[in-house]
């Protein structure tokens, strides 16, 4: 029940993530996308955002690809203002996050809807 | 030890000599004759009965317990036997001739009950269950919890020995209580222990009728087992009482009139339903007062309240629609306040209303007809500014008439304008949730969007029934029949996708429909016995499985805990994962007599599996297809 409203939710924080995104000029720190894949999955990011972080139903949004800005994406790992659990710097660092951030980037393009049938009934 | 038992059996013999001979005490039986316990009276002249040990009976007391249950119309009875039900399992196999009710052999009292559960939900009538007195009413007890939150009528039929000089020493003793309904009274609607063979058919007729009187719940009669067993004078002398359906509740027809003025006034109304459509008619009767007004329905899926596709289903738009609505009318909502409020599980525990200032709140709901103080299933107070006592689905025809007769051609204007909106709305979030299952699509582990959209390209040209669904994948599928979507557990229960599919199966298998359940792991793991029920009784079933090789549920609640306290976030999979080893479900299901396919891991694979399992479901076989998840 409460499930259904929860992801309407994640659509809100979304936008409020956009306006931050359209004042990013950083690059973000260089990252290893292999290690990246890799605790996102360890440190249990995927259990909320799905393996491939393309999102959860009423657990989490879609992360990627395309990630918001990674300052903006650090702020709200360490500080969320939402229902996700925090994670601090003392269990994820920097580093971390840089790699998590590398393995975002790193997703492809999915196919268009119009191009899957089973998605067209 | 002079046997008791032994000798009403021979009392009861002389007593019908007696009955024969004397055609007074034949035409007007003592009260006492007419209770089956009670031994008939033996003239105290009358010479000794036969020497002969009497150790056959041809009218056990069970046979007219056969002839009451068949009065109600059960068409199934579920059950794992038990002795303290040996002597009515007996007489419905050979008296009753295993047909309404028919035995469907279970493997454990919690698969019994969810059955039950799933089945009325689909026929919209109980199914019979009997449950071992003591041990096996245990194994029944969250089940039945299940049931009871979800207001499903659910009729369970309980053996005890309640006279302790008749027990036989040992596990009778063990498996014999003073009040064996007490482990479950905070959650069945009525109970009763009928001490003879009327007093059982007046309790039997009552508890039918206490169930299916809205709100619809579980009840329990116990059937003592010297009642079932012990011979009986004359049968047809018993009266079986005739069952007396209740209408349900309407809610009182000048508040109705009152909500359909605040409905028609409305800029910005709202219709939330979660177990609103009890019937088919429920469905069309929703359709009928959302289309009457142009308003936005979100469907909270508790039952097959309307369909996914109509332009009014607003579901995927429900946190911006609540936030901007000056009028919510909560359709039997089990959790209104939640609805109304966003909840954030932080160390400390906060909520915010969702809703703006001079918002009204309308409820209607039978629920507040039957609450009890111990389990909290009535969620949090909410706050409601008019809350109709009543059953929703029986108050809609007024709530439809009244809002008609307030029509006019000013306001018919505005809610078309209203309604193009909320259609062009529709389609968007349509496309959005189609947009969303592209990301991951060729994931393996499988998505749930692609599990999902597979499937209903697999069943969509069928007469589908979804028995158990997945959170946020239902606007793929076109939901338009009541019969299509039958909501969850109730209770949170887990363990009874498996069991509640079935049922709901077994009630779909009559109308030819094909059912198919997305069977979570852990949920199957309960009691996958289950499947040997499917195969044994041939209930035809398409378990697709929401392999996520996790308690998935749970692993995110304790990440949760690790990080808020900053340690150990890379091991909240301890003691919530169902891996290592891996379970094969092909395997388990092949070993169970169930066509079992799998495990999936390349998501190419799927839609052929699909269809292969489809093509078993369709010739009435169970068939199960192990599909390995991404986690949600
Ligand atoms: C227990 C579930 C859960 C876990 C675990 C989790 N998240 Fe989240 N995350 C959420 C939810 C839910 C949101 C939506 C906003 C909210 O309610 O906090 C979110 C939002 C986010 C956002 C903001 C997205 C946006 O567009 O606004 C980012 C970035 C993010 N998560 C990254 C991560 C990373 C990286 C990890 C692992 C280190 C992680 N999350 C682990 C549940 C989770
Ligand atoms: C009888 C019972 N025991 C434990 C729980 C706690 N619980 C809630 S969800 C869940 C996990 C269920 O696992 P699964 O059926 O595989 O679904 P998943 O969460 O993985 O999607 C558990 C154990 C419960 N609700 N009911
Ligand atoms: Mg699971």
């Amino acid at each position: 029940m409460r499930f259904v409203l929860f992801l309407a939710g994640v659509g809100m924080l979304l936008g409020m993530g956009g306006g931050l995104r359209a004042q990013e000029v950083a690059t973000p720190p260089p990252g290893n996308a292999q290690r990246g894949k890799q605790i996102f999955q360890s440190y249990g990011c995927y259990e909320c955002h799905g393996r491939e972080a393309q999102g959860g139903a009423g657990t989490g949004p879609r992360l990627a690809p395309h990630p918001m800005p990674f300052d903006t994406l650090a702020k709200y790992v360490r500080q969320p203002t939402g229902e996700m659990p925090p994670y601090t710097s003392k269990v994820v660092s920097d580093r971390d996050l840089a790699d998590i951030y590398a393995f975002l980037s790193a997703q492809p393009q999915p196919p268009q809807a119009k191009s899957i049938p089973a998605l067209n009934d | 030890m002079t046997s008791n038992r032994r000798n009403f059996l021979k009392a009861a013999v002389a007593g019908t000599a007696a009955v024969a001979t004397n055609p007074i005490k034949a035409q007007q039986p003592t009260p006492a004759a007419r209770l089956a316990r009670a031994p008939l009276p033996v003239p105290e002249t009358d010479p000794p009965a036969s020497p002969v040990e009497v150790l056959t009976t041809d009218r056990p007391g069970a046979d007219f317990m056969v002839d009451v249950l068949k009065s109600l119309g059960f068409d199934y009875l579920c059950a794992n036997p038990g002795s303290s039900l040996r002597g009515l399992h007996e007489s419905i196999i050979n008296y009753g001739g295993n047909t309404a009710p028919e035995l469907i052999t279970c493997c454990h009292e919690e698969s019994s009950i969810a059955m039950a559960h799933g089945y009325a939900k689909i026929e919209g009538k109980p199914l019979l269950v009997m449950a071992h007195g003591t041990v096996g009413l245990q194994h029944a007890a969250m089940a039945i919890y299940n049931a009871y939150c979800d207001h499903v009528p659910v009729y369970i039929v309980v053996g005890n020995s309640i006279d302790a000089t008749q027990r036989r020493p040992g596990v009778e003793w063990l498996h014999s209580v003073q009040d064996a309904a007490s482990p479950v009274r905070d959650f069945v609607k009525w109970d009763d222990l009928p001490i003879s063979l009327e007093h059982f058919a007046e309790s039997a007729v009552r508890a039918y009728k206490i169930a299916m009187t809205p709100p619809l719940m579980p009840v329990l009669l116990v059937a003592d087992s010297n009642l079932q067993e012990a011979p009986v004078a004359d049968k047809d002398r018993l009266h079986i009482p005739k069952l007396s359906q209740t209408t349900p509740p309407e809610g009182e027809s000048a508040a109705v009139a009152e909500v359909a003025k605040m409905l028609v006034a409305a800029e910005n109304p709202v219709l939330v339903a979660d177990r609103c459509a009890r019937t088919a008619a429920g469905l069309q009767m929703l359709i009928e007062l959302a289309e009457t007004l142009q308003a936005p329905v979100i469907d909270q899926g508790g039952r097959m309240n309307f369909p996914s596709r109509h332009p009014l289903n607003q579901t995927a738009n429900s946190r911006g629609l609540i936030a901007n609505a000056d009028v919510i009318l909560g359709l039997e909502v089990v959790d209104l306040w939640g609805t109304l409020h966003s909840y954030r599980d932080q160390l400390e525990r906060s909520s915010r209303s969702l809703t703006k200032n001079g918002v009204k709140v309308i409820s209607i709901t039978a629920s507040d007809l039957f609450t009890k103080s111990n389990y909290q299933n009535f969620e949090r107070y909410p706050e409601a500014d008019l809350a109709i006592t009543g059953d929703a689905e029986a108050t809609l025809p007024w709530l439809i008439e009244s809002a008609k007769r307030l029509l006019t051609a000013e306001r018919k204007r505005a809610f078309e304008e209203r309604g193009k909106k909320l259609a062009a709305a529709h389609l968007k979030a349509l496309e959005r949730a189609r947009t969303a299952a592209t990301y991951g699509w060729d994931a393996s582990p499988i998505s749930t969007a692609r599990l999902s959209a597979e499937l209903w390209a697999a069943i969509k040209d069928k007469d589908w029934s979804s028995v158990y669904g997945v959170a946020g994948t239902r606007q793929l599928w076109d939901f338009d029949k009541h019969y299509q979507s039958i909501g969850g557990p109730g209770g949170g229960g887990v363990g009874y996708a498996a069991p509640a599919s079935l049922g709901a199966a077994l009630a779909n298998k009559k109308h030819g429909r094909l059912s198919v359940a997305i069977q979570p792991d852990g949920d199957l793991m309960y009691a996958p016995g289950i499947l040997w029920t499917a195969a044994h009784h041939r209930i035809p079933l398409l378990s697709v499985m929401h392999n996520n090789r996790a308690y998935h549920q749970e692993v995110m609640h304790v990440q949760r805990m690790a990080n808020r306290h900053q340690r150990g976030i890379t091991r909240a999979g301890i003691g919530t994962r169902i891996d290592d080893p891996n379970i094969d479900y092909a395997t388990l299901a092949r070993a169970m007599g169930v066509y079992g396919d799998g495990p999936i891991n390349d998501p190419k694979d799927l839609g052929p599996a699909l269809q292969r399992a489809v093509a078993v479901v369709a010739k009435g076989e169970p068939a199960l297809v192990d599909v390995v998840t991404q986690p949600r």
